[in-house]
């Protein structure tokens, strides 16, 4: 396998012209989320709290790591919308494996993890070789997820109930009073902030995002790195399928739609770009973070869920035009 | 350029996305058993659910098959994947009426949306059952539904007995359909009457999501930590409310109800999560919406309302004959 010097300075060049940026615009969202906690804090007695803070990460989790996997398709310039159902049809897949096939439960994880990848794979070769654009690729896998995840569970949830210890691998708690969906999403977190910012998988993402034909012509075999990335953001999509139905402790197959716009809104609160080029994992986890926290603390208040969608729409807007505000100042 | 090449390439990809189209096409048709509905001398009653998912509308379409099977009439039944999806039901309620059935069965998502087509079965002279929640227009010969106003009151009277006086909140599923409004509606009322001694301090709606709900419930215990039950509107609230209180280590210190059934809840009602549960009768739902379908047909009189029932339910008549026949996994 040949790194072509080129594309390697480029990406470096683009990462320092990027760097100071992102770095900004992590501040920023970090800085967002503190504002945050600060005014929930201050606004109801009850919100600060480690029983809380555990809610509201347990609740960041399964979101939180569809939206990691997103993040490397985003930093193509691509999109993902077949997370939300596709973790679904991980989920009763899971299901199948465990519940109905009785396999054992390292296989039946690892099944789980591998129907992911195998959704993230023909996504990644449906924009890759029948050149689809992302957004309808991922739209037609989203629906075919879907329907599947109905289909394989005769439209019926699959329990868990009789298979030992798959609860535990959600509520569980090696570390005491840390449920391990958490610790699951914190490893999965610095798993993929490493193959984004270190291996070949991340650089060519963002080489991709930011100039797709200059990497092409640099010698990278776009394509297969495509199908790579894609492959390797389904992976996170499996890892949340099974997280969700460990923690329900059943496959819903109802559930998954809606689920893909949240993770890619954490990822745009983050500061990672719609356009690509441009990416953050731990950006992404304080996206995540700041939406979980915002449903969270609202409720603590007692605003009905009506208003709290308005809540996070406008944060949304705040975020994203922040970023932009920065880009012209140094244009 | 090889222009050669790549239309050769293009045919291929043509050639290749056709007959994955066909094959899947011809998989779903095997899958659905072929029969055209409609076709056939018996008469055809077409029903358009809220949904086919969930196990409730699973169960009501089971009453229907048995009420189909009894009566001798075809019956087909379809519905969106999720309960919000209101002009993809009205599509479905045009291709119903297209089809031109002997009787339309119709749970409304949106009671006003569908006036318009109500009209227009009248006018073909398809007599209209509505079933589930009932449709703001005087088409529909019947409605054959729960009364969930009684139903949720009966949640609310066990919530009082249990609890006896302090706090209590509400994870709701769906505040813009009518039976949404009315689990909650007819729960507050009967604790405003004849509770004094009860205050319902927050009312939250987390579209019967599991997980959601899961989310809400623990948000109000946090703001309320001396809370002292938790009532969910549905199968996927009710879920969500077993799961916060488990997450919160306050199992057994919160009296919890749920609506509906499934698998979970009755686990959770079977290990003490749960004190009991309102179940309708989904199944004597869809057997009596046909019912109604064939005796409109041979131009019998109806009463305006059938009410398909509710149980209360709990640790002590869940195995009950009677219950266990309309409880669903």
């Amino acid at each position: 396998m040949t790194t072509p010097s080129t594309t390697t300075a480029r990406t470096e060049r683009a990462a320092t012209r990027f760097g100071n940026r992102q770095q900004l615009q992590q501040i920023l969202a970090f800085a967002g989320l503190v504002v945050i906690f600060a005014f929930f804090s201050f606004a109801s007695p009850y919100f600060l709290d480690w029983a809380n803070v555990k809610g509201i990460l347990l609740a960041t989790a399964v979101t939180g790591i569809m939206a990691l996997g997103a993040t490397f398709v985003i930093a193509t310039g691509g999109i993902d919308l077949s997370v939300g159902t596709g973790m679904t049809l991980c989920s009763v897949m899971t299901g199948v494996f465990l519940a109905n096939l009785g396999l054992p439960l390292v296989v039946g994880v690892l099944g789980g993890l591998a129907i992911g990848a195998l959704i993230g794979l023909l996504n990644g070769l449906n924009v890759s070789y029948l050149r689809l654009p992302p957004f309808i690729a991922t739209l037609a896998m989203m629906m075919v997820a879907q329907g599947l995840s109905l289909v394989i569970s005769g439209t019926k949830p699959i329990y868990f109930s009789d298979v030992g210890g798959f609860d535990q691998l959600a509520a569980g708690e090696l570390v005491p009073g840390l449920p391990n969906a958490v610790l699951i999403f914190f490893a999965a977190a610095a798993i993929a902030g490493v193959t984004l910012s270190k291996t070949l998988t991340g650089r060519y993402a963002l080489s991709i995002g930011s100039n797709e034909e200059a990497t092409a012509i640099s010698g990278v075999d776009v394509r297969r790195w495509k199908v790579v990335i894609y492959t390797v953001a389904g992976l996170f999509t499996g890892l949340a399928g099974v997280v969700m139905a460990s923690r329900l402790n059943s496959a819903q197959p109802g559930l998954g739609l809606g689920y893909e716009l949240e993770a890619i809104a954490a990822v745009v609160i983050g500061g990672t770009s719609l356009r690509g080029g441009k990416a953050t994992i731990l950006g992404t986890v304080i996206g995540a973070l700041i939406m979980a926290t915002l449903t969270n603390g609202l409720r603590i208040m007692s605003i009905p869920q009506e208003w709290q969608k308005v809540a996070v729409g406008i944060v949304i807007v705040l975020a994203v035009y922040a970023d932009i505000l920065r880009r012209g100042k140094e244009a | 350029m090889n222009s050669n090449s790549t239309t050769r390439r293009r045919i291929t990809a043509v050639a290749a996305a056709t007959t994955s189209v066909v094959v899947a096409l011809a998989l779903a048709a095997c899958g659905s058993g072929g029969a055209e509905p409609g076709a056939g001398d018996k008469p055809y009653v077409a029903l358009v659910s809220k949904g086919f998912q969930h196990q409730f509308w699973q169960a009501v379409k089971q009453g229907a098959d048995d009420a189909a099977a009894e009566l001798d009439v075809e019956v087909t039944f379809e519905g969106p994947e999720t309960e919000t999806e209101v002009e993809k039901q009205l599509t479905m309620l045009q291709t119903a009426l297209d089809k031109n059935p002997d009787a339309l069965g119709y749970a409304a998502l949106d009671s006003e949306a569908s006036i318009p087509m109500m009209t227009d079965a009248e006018s073909r002279g398809i007599p209209v059952i509505a079933f589930d929640s009932g449709v703001e227009s005087d088409v529909p010969v019947t409605t054959v539904s729960t009364d969930n106003l009684a139903a949720s009151a009966e949640a609310a009277k066990h919530m009082a007995e249990l609890v006896g006086s302090g706090k209590i909140a509400i994870v709701g599923h769906d505040q813009t359909s009518q039976t949404g409004q009315q689990r909650v509606e007819g729960f507050t009322q009967y604790i405003e009457e004849n509770a004094p001694g009860i205050e319902i301090v927050d009312t939250q709606f987390a579209g019967g999501d599991h997980l959601k709900s899961a989310d809400a419930a623990k948000a109000i215990m946090q703001a309320h930590p001396d809370l002292e039950g938790i009532y969910g509107t549905n199968e996927g609230s009710a879920i969500g409310v077993v799961k916060a209180v488990q997450e919160s280590g306050k199992a057994g210190e919160l009296t919890v109800i749920g609506f509906d059934s499934g698998k979970a809840q009755t686990d959770a009602i079977r290990d003490g999560l749960m004190a009991g549960a309102i179940t309708q009768d989904p199944i004597k739902m869809g057997y009596e919406t046909v019912k109604a379908a064939v005796a409109a047909i041979n131009g019998e009189e109806l009463e305006p309302v059938v009410d398909s029932g509710f149980y209360w339910y709990d640790e002590t008549n869940i195995d009950d004959e009677e219950i266990a026949a309309v409880l669903y996994e």
